[in-house]
This record gives C-alpha cells, sequence and structure tokens, in this order.
C-alpha cells in the first residue's frame, strides 16, 4: 500500500515535499498505525501521537483532504493512495507538525473554566440530571483542532475569529447551571468578529472526530445573546 | 556553550492530574511556579482514565472513609502503608467537592448529587456488601478532571512550558536539587530552568510492557530522573495488568463496565470468575481477576480462533445504559475490536497498566530515602506526586478508582507543602556546573554518527523481553533469563544511534531519550521482582504460591548501583484509628 506524506524540516529543506513510502497494511490498521511503520522506516518523519485510542487529541492529520485524527481512522475507509498533510492554514514546524499556539490562544480567550460568586457549599453543588444532560456533546472535546483548523472562517480571520473548538467550550460554560458568568461571558463575544464570523458553513461538524456540533452551539450562543437583549 | 536559563520558586515536571492539581494550589497562593510537559497538557494519559474516582460521600450506598480504608488496606495485600491510606481516605471526600466545584462535569443522580458506581474491591461494613464508591464522568471521567483542572490553572495564570522534555534534574555543590534542564523540543535547544523546590510528577511507565493501556509517553522519565539521582524507587515489582484490555492491542475497557453489571466468560459461555472469586465474582480484585483470565486461557477454555482471549458480555445492560453510562466504551469497542457491545462481547485480555511503585515519599509528597537503620530522610526541595510517585497506599495492588484520587489528594498537598517550603526556603541555590554538564551529555550523547543499534530497535527488543518475563505469572526461571537479557539489552544502549540529528522538532531524540528511561524503570521492575519470594498482590510467583509476612512484609526499595536492592519496613501504623492486622486475603 502507497502512503504520500508532507515533509519539510526547516533544518534541511529548502521547500516543503512530498514523499511516498510503502507500508505493508493489516486488519484492524488505522492511520496512525501507517504513520508509524514509516517513521520505522525514515526516523525523521516527525507527527504527534500519544494515546492510540482518540482521547488525547494530539494526531491531528489531514488525510485526503480531510482533517482527521490518526489514530482513530481506519486505513480501509482511506481511497488509495493516501495522502497525508499536515492541518490547512497553520505554520508547520516540521513534517505533520504545526503550530498550534493560535488555536490555544482563542480556547484561553473564551475563559473556558467555570465561574462561580456564590460562596460555596460544603458538599457538591447540585445539578439535576437533565441540567447535566446539556453538558453532554460539549464537555468531550479534546482539543485536536481538526474542527478549527478546517472552519473556511478561521483561516480567514485566524487573528480575530474564535473558531469552532473554542466556541464551543465558550458554549460549554454557558450551558452549566452552575456557572455564573453568563453576561460577561456573552459581553465578551460581541462584535462583528469573534463568534459572527461563523457563516454556517459546517466543516467543523464533518470533521469532528468525537461527533460533538460545534455549530450548533455557536447558534445557541446566538441565540442566547438574542433573549438577552445583546 | 552557555545555557538559558529561567526562575522560578516552584517547577513541576507533569502537567497530567497530579502536576496540574500542584500547580493550582501554587499559583492560587501566587507562589511563581512553572509546569513543564512533553506534551500540551490535556494530552497527558490523566485524559484516559475512565470508570472515576473513589471518594466514600455515600451518595448511592451507604460508605464512610473508615469502609474505603479497610478495602484500600486489604487491597494492598497488606503492604500499603496504613497511615498514608487514612490520610488518603479521609482526603478523598473534600477532594471530590473541590473538583466538582471547579467545574468537573460530573454524571448526576436525581436528586442532583454526584454519580457513584461500584468497582472491584469496594465493600460496606469492613468486608460486607458491595460498595458504590466511583464518582464518575460518565467513562469520561479522567478526561473531565484533566480538563478542568487545565482551565482553572489558566484561570491562575500558571506558566505552562508546554512541549518541553525535561532531561535530568541538576544540583547545587552540596547536592541539593536545584531545578532541572529540560529541551524544547519545538527548537531542540536546551533551557535550565532553577527552582528552590521541584515536583516530579510525570505519570506512569506503562511503556516499558510491548502490551500496555499506557499511552506512548508513558516511559518513567521522572522515576529514571530519581534513579539516576541516587534515589532508589520503590516497590517496583507491583505492576498492575488490567484484567480487560482489548485483546491483541491493550487499550483498556474500564472495570465500570463490570461495577455496571457486565462479566466476563470463557469459550463455553460459563461465568467463570465464581470460581475463582465466590462472592466478588468480576469485582474481585484485579490482580486476582487478572490471573483468572490467564489460568482459563492456559487450561485451554479462551475464546476466538487461537483461544487466547476472553469474552467481556454486557449487551444484557440494554443499549440506554451502555450510551448513557459507557459511551466512551462503545466507541472504542466497535473502532479497536469491532465489537458493538450491545450486540456482542468484547475480547478482552490482561494489559499492562499501572505501577503500584515509584519514587518513595511521605504523605506530603516529599521524597525520603533510607539512612542508616530503618529512618528515613526527606530530600530537601524535591518532591514527587502521581502515579511516578510511591507514598505507598496501593501495596501490592491497587483498587480501580484509587488512583485518580492519589494523584489529586498527593497532587495537591504536595502543592500546599511546597509552599511553605518555598516561604521558608526563599533563595535560590545556584547549579553546580558539572551537574549540568552531566545533564547535558544526556542530549549531546545522541549526537554521535556512525553505525551502531538503531534506537527504535533497541526499544522494541526490550519491551517484548519484559513483557515475555515479567508480566502475570513469574517463575525464578523465568525472570532469571529474562534479566540476563535485559543487562545485555542495557549494554547494547551505548552502542544505540540516531541517524537523524536534526534539531527542530525531532522526535526520534525525544524516543531516543525516552529509551534511556525505559531501560532503567524496566531493570527496576524486572530485578525487584526476581529478588521478590513470595506471592503478594500483583507479584505472582508460582514457585512461592504464598504471601509470607514473616520474611515480606516490607517495601523493597531498588537502586541503580549495581542492581542493589534494599528493604525497609511497612507502616502499619494509621493516624487515629486501629490498625488492620494482615489477613488472608479472600473476594
Ligand atoms: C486507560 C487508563 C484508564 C484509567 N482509568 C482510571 C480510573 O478510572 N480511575 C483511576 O483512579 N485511575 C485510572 N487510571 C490510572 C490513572 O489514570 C493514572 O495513574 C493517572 O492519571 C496518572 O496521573 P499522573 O498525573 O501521575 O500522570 P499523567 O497524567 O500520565 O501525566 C504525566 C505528565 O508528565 C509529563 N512528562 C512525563 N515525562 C516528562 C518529561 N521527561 N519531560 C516533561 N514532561 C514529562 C507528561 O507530559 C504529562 O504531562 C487509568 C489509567 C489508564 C492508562
Ligand atoms: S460552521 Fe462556523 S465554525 Fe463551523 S466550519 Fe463553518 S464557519 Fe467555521
Ligand atoms: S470540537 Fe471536535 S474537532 Fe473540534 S477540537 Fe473539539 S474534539 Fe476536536
Ligand atoms: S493519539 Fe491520542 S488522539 Fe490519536
Amino acid at each position: 500500500m502507497k502512503i504520500s506524506v508532507y515533509r519539510y524540516n526547516p533544518d534541511t529543506d529548502q521547500k516543503p515535499r512530498m514523499q511516498d513510502y510503502e507500508v505493508r497494511p493489516f486488519q484492524g490498521m488505522m492511520l496512525r498505525d501507517a504513520l508509524l511503520e514509516i517513521k520505522k522506516q525514515d526516523e525523521s518523519f516527525a507527527f504527534r501521537h500519544s494515546c492510540g485510542e482518540g482521547v488525547c487529541g494530539s494526531d491531528g492529520v489531514n488525510a485526503n483532504g480531510k482533517n482527521c485524527l490518526a489514530c482513530v481512522t481506519p486505513i480501509t475507509e482511506l481511497s488509495q493512495p493516501i495522502v497525508v498533510r499536515p492541518f490547512p492554514g497553520r505554520p508547520v514546524i516540521r513534517d505533520l507538525v504545526v503550530d498550534m499556539t493560535q488555536f490555544y490562544e482563542h480556547y484561553r480567550a473564551v475563559k473556558p473554566y467555570l465561574v462561580r460568586t456564590d460562596p460555596l457549599p460544603e458538599q457538591e453543588i447540585l445539578q439535576s440530571p437533565e441540567d447535566r444532560d446539556k453538558l453532554d456533546g460539549l464537555y468531550e472535546c479534546i482539543l485536536c483542532g481538526c474542527c478549527s483548523t478546517a472552519c473556511p472562517s478561521f483561516w480567514w480571520n485566524p487573528e480575530k475569529f474564535h473558531g469552532p473548538a473554542a466556541l464551543l467550550q465558550a458554549w460549554r460554560f454557558l450551558a452549566d447551571t452552575r456557572d455564573q458568568a453568563t453576561e460577561e461571558r456573552l459581553d465578551a463575544l460581541e462584535g462583528p468578529y469573534k463568534l459572527f464570523r461563523c457563516h454556517t458553513i459546517m466543516n467543523c461538524v464533518e470533521v469532528c472526530p468525537k461527533g460533538l456540533n460545534p455549530t450548533r452551539a455557536i447558534g445557541l450562543i446566538k441565540d442566547l445573546m438574542l433573549e438577552k437583549g445583546f | 556553550m552557555s545555557i538559558p536559563s529561567r526562575h522560578f520558586d516552584a517547577l513541576i515536571i507533569g502537567a497530567g492530574g497530579a502536576g496540574l492539581n500542584a500547580a493550582l494550589q501554587l499559583a492560587s497562593a501566587d507562589v511563581r511556579v512553572a509546569v513543564v510537559s512533553k506534551v500540551f497538557p490535556t494530552r497527558s494519559h490523566t485524559v484516559a482514565a475512565q470508570g472515576g474516582v473513589n471518594a466514600a460521600l455515600a451518595n448511592v450506598l451507604p460508605d464512610n472513609w473508615h469502609w474505603h480504608m479497610f478495602d484500600t488496606v486489604k487491597g494492598s495485600d497488606y503492604l500499603g502503608d496504613q497511615d498514608a491510606i487514612e490520610f488518603m481516605c479521609r482526603e478523598a471526600i473534600p477532594t471530590v467537592y473541590e473538583l466538582e466545584h471547579a467545574g468537573v462535569p460530573f454524571s448526576r443522580l436525581d436528586n442532583g448529587k454526584i454519580y457513584q458506581r461500584a468497582f472491584g474491591g469496594q465493600s460496606q461494613d469492613f468486608g460486607g456488601d458491595q460498595a458504590a464508591r466511583t464518582c464518575a464522568a460518565a467513562d469520561r471521567t479522567g478526561h473531565a478532571i484533566l480538563h478542568t483542572l487545565y482551565q482553572q490553572n489558566i484561570r491562575a495564570r500558571t506558566h505552562f512550558f508546554d512541549e518541553f522534555f525535561a532531561l535530568d534534574l541538576v544540583r547545587d555543590k552540596d547536592g541539593v536539587i536545584s531545578g532541572a534542564l529540560v529541551l524544547e523540543i519545538e527548537t531542540g535547544e536546551p533551557l535550565l530552568i532553577e527552582a528552590k523546590a521541584t515536583l516530579l510528577a510525570t505519570g506512569g511507565c506503562g511503556q516499558v510492557f510491548r502490551t500496555t493501556s499506557n499511552a506512548h509517553i508513558n516511559t518513567g522519565d521522572g522515576c529514571a530522573m530519581a534513579l539516576r539521582a541516587g534515589i532508589p524507587l520503590m516497590d517496583m515489582e507491583f505492576y498492575q495488568f488490567h484484567p480487560t484490555g482489548i485483546a491483541g492491542k491493550g487499550m483498556l475497557i474500564t472495570e465500570g463496565v463490570r461495577g455496571e453489571g457486565g462479566f466476563l466468560v470463557n469459550k463455553d459461555g460459563e461465568r467463570f470468575m465464581e470460581r475463582y472469586a465466590p462472592r466478588a465474582k468480576d469485582l474481585a480484585s484485579r490482580d486476582v481477576v487478572s490471573r483468572s483470565i490467564v489460568t482459563e486461557v492456559k487450561e485451554g477454555r479462551g475464546a476466538g480462533e487461537n483461544g487466547d482471549y476472553i469474552l467481556l458480555k454486557l449487551d444484557h445492560l440494554g443499549a440506554e445504559v451502555i450510551d448513557k453510562r459507557l459511551p466512551g466504551i462503545r466507541e472504542s469497542s466497535r473502532i479497536f475490536a469491532g465489537a458493538d457491545p450491545i450486540r456482542e462481547p468484547i475480547p478482552v485480555f490482561p494489559t499492562a497498566h499501572y505501577a503500584m511503585g515509584g519514587i518513595p515519599t511521605d504523605r506530603f509528597g516529599r521524597v525520603v530515602v533510607p539512612v542508616g537503620s530503618g529512618s528515613e530522610q526527606v530530600v530537601a526541595g524535591l518532591y514527587a506526586a502521581g502515579e511516578c510517585a510511591c507514598a505507598s497506599v496501593h501495596g501490592a495492588n491497587r483498587l480501580g478508582g484509587n488512583s485518580l484520587l492519589d494523584i489529586l489528594v498527593f497532587g495537591r498537598l504536595a502543592g500546599k507543602d511546597i509552599i511553605d517550603f518555598v516561604r521558608e526556603n526563599p533563595y535560590q541555590r545556584s547549579v553546580d556546573p558539572a551537574s549540568l554538564d552531566e545533564a547535558m551529555s544526556r542530549l549531546t550523547r545522541w549526537d554521535q554518527k556512525g553505525g551502531g543499534v538503531p534506537a527504535h530497535q533497541l526499544r522494541a527488543d526490550f519491551r517484548k523481553c519484559m513483557e515475555d518475563h515479567a508480566g502475570v505469572f513469574r517463575t525464578e526461571e523465568v525472570m532469571a533469563e529474562g534479566y540476563q537479557r535485559l543487562c545485555e539489552l542495557r549494554d547494547q544502549f551505548k552502542d544505540a544511534r540516531l541517524t537523524d540529528h536534526s534539531k527542530v522538532f525531532n522526535t526520534a531524540r525525544i524516543e531516543a531519550l525516552e529509551l534511556q528511561n525505559l531501560i532503567d524503570v524496566g531493570l527496576s521492575i524486572a530485578v525487584s521482582a526476581l529478588h521478590r519470594k513470595e506471592s503478594r498482590g500483583a507479584h505472582s510467583r508460582p514457585d512461592y504460591p504464598n504471601r509470607d509476612d514473616v520474611h515480606w512484609m516490607k517495601h523493597s526499595l531498588y537502586y541503580r548501583e549495581a542492581d542493589r536492592m534494599d528493604y525497609k519496613p511497612v507502616r502499619t501504623k494509621p493516624l487515629t484509628v486501629e490498625s488492620f492486622p494482615p489477613k488472608e486475603r479472600v473476594y
């Protein structure tokens, strides 16, 4: 089986190139297994990975034009020859490794932490199962970046538009009945860019390896803004 | 060559649950704290913990910390230190509430309290009926906790050094630890981080075995750094094999599956755990279940074409329970085993999972070493917490749900103790250049060119050898042969070479640096195991099938120099309650 991967090492290469490798497939092989096989043949090939089971969010890549997590993408789902590139729109550090600094900055910018102003109870803050259900589909985000780096609005306004991953987390805290900073959160999202650059193109939903739906979350933030008279 | 340096009050190596909970205490107290992690913090392996964290909240069934303490002492096969265990079980309750206040999205009961499930080895009333003590966020508890802790550290403005690899600890002229030399992975440049106190929170070392539930990054780096600093590792022979890894792959299927009512069957469809543990059955302690599975397979009752695995059945729970309580398991099983547990059982086999042993500490996370006969001394300014540490709460076998608890409780306590330490020791010690040179040589050694053993080949050989010779059942013969072979591989290390000498994001170099750590830690496991001539908890020797409290109720200490062993007594006296005397362990 032939795999063509993007190669670029700033220490040695003037410009990026594609390099082909021959990999022997096996039953149940994931794309990460194939990349590991390439690394065995050529130790200079670099990519991030760790857990191997789709929970750490390290190994987002672009395979045959679509962002995915290599460790949970069976090679049988990819048509050959498989072409693997780094995430689009991000500066490449080396081979498949991209610089995700800006992605993390947007995440931090939405203040992704629970804010409580009331005095804390001695035991847990109570929350009904129905209220807790509202966090399903939100808290599971693994910050892999597949969504934001597939979002055209994020490519065009990477400084100003928060992107789907960060906005999903903004909604995760707005949706949490325990959080007490709704007004501040909405205030911070006002203006033409941070939130409103989303044109519901839905690329984010299509690629999320966890089956999450940032577009829906963005819509819900917009609804809440209307409701609160922003 | 001059190496740039940064200064902090406290340096934390590791951004898993232990490191981040310590950092949160420090940053919230306005102590200048740096957290170094070789991966972005939320990629740390705490993210993979599924089932939950134990605390006697009594939200579902009656419970109290004293019962939790009894179960933990018994689960440890009486090798755990009872003062540390009492402390952890008491602290569990406020620790979980604090996490909830910080935002962890725990699953909920109808009355709005935190959902708790049954896990193995849990009982009410000192060995009575099954308890439900494991607080869960569906089957993604580790993810929920790790992300929440990272988020709260963002709020507290902790300094993060993401994708920096710690090479080694450095010392001042008097030999006092005064920080660490780290490598920025992106640029390949070294950086000296000087600090008044250093906390090792580098997590597990499952990668010493070939088949493991642990991530690629779990290479025991902190343990190896401690060994190289002359500190012994404690109880390393006690390595837990989790009963239910996906067969042939090693990914974990949480004990929570059995806690929710799933059970194991052999090829004849027999619920074989009823034979091995008539009372607790599938929720017997992990060491017991793992051995039972291996025995079933060895005796020809394994399922599948080659009869080399066992089946975990949960379809009878129904789609609704599975989707609500075990959604991540369903996903993993479909992807990696090709089995949808709503309809078919999951093929499972034990997988290398958790190090009970580690860097010896007291219950404040301070590293302690023996001095003379029986007494111990604190290593000034050096702390350890999390899976790399051994406060000795797990003894010979850890209970499910007690590790997240351990990392959170002792991470928090280490953080608090460091606050006091840096206030009492306000001046930075200057690093001894010789110590820095030594740390640098670990890195520059890989610049050597020419033929030799490829580093990745050596890594693979070593892991295979560990799996074959230090696994679930250990005999003198198998282990002695294994030790010899491991020593040969250790000797080959000096001839290990890289072909890629570039600087920017050189992952081959990082893996080679990890290889050295794997070798040191792997040998600590193999040597400690070879010496312990009894069966206790996870350490199971067919040639010495019984526990021997007269000769072996003591902690092992392994030193890297000459593979030397030493021992120290178990602390059987709790803080306030009566001690639990050793009894035969039946489930
Ligand atoms: C699949 C799985 C499921 C589990 N489920 C449960 C459960 O349900 N309940 C339970 O109680 N326990 C569970 N455990 C055990 C528990 O999750 C771990 O023991 C625990 O999370 C370890 O946390 P830690 O903070 O010590 O280390 P980790 O979370 O592993 O973090 C280690 C950190 O150290 C850093 N690091 C390591 N080496 C270096 C270096 N050289 N330089 C810089 N940084 C370095 C890493 O980057 C990382 O940030 C599970 C374990 C596994 C593998
Ligand atoms: S729906 Fe919005 S956030 Fe998602 S890809 Fe489209 S523009 Fe981006
Ligand atoms: S929303 Fe999905 S794709 Fe986006 S970062 Fe989170 S897990 Fe990844
Ligand atoms: S390696 Fe962790 S998500 Fe793929």
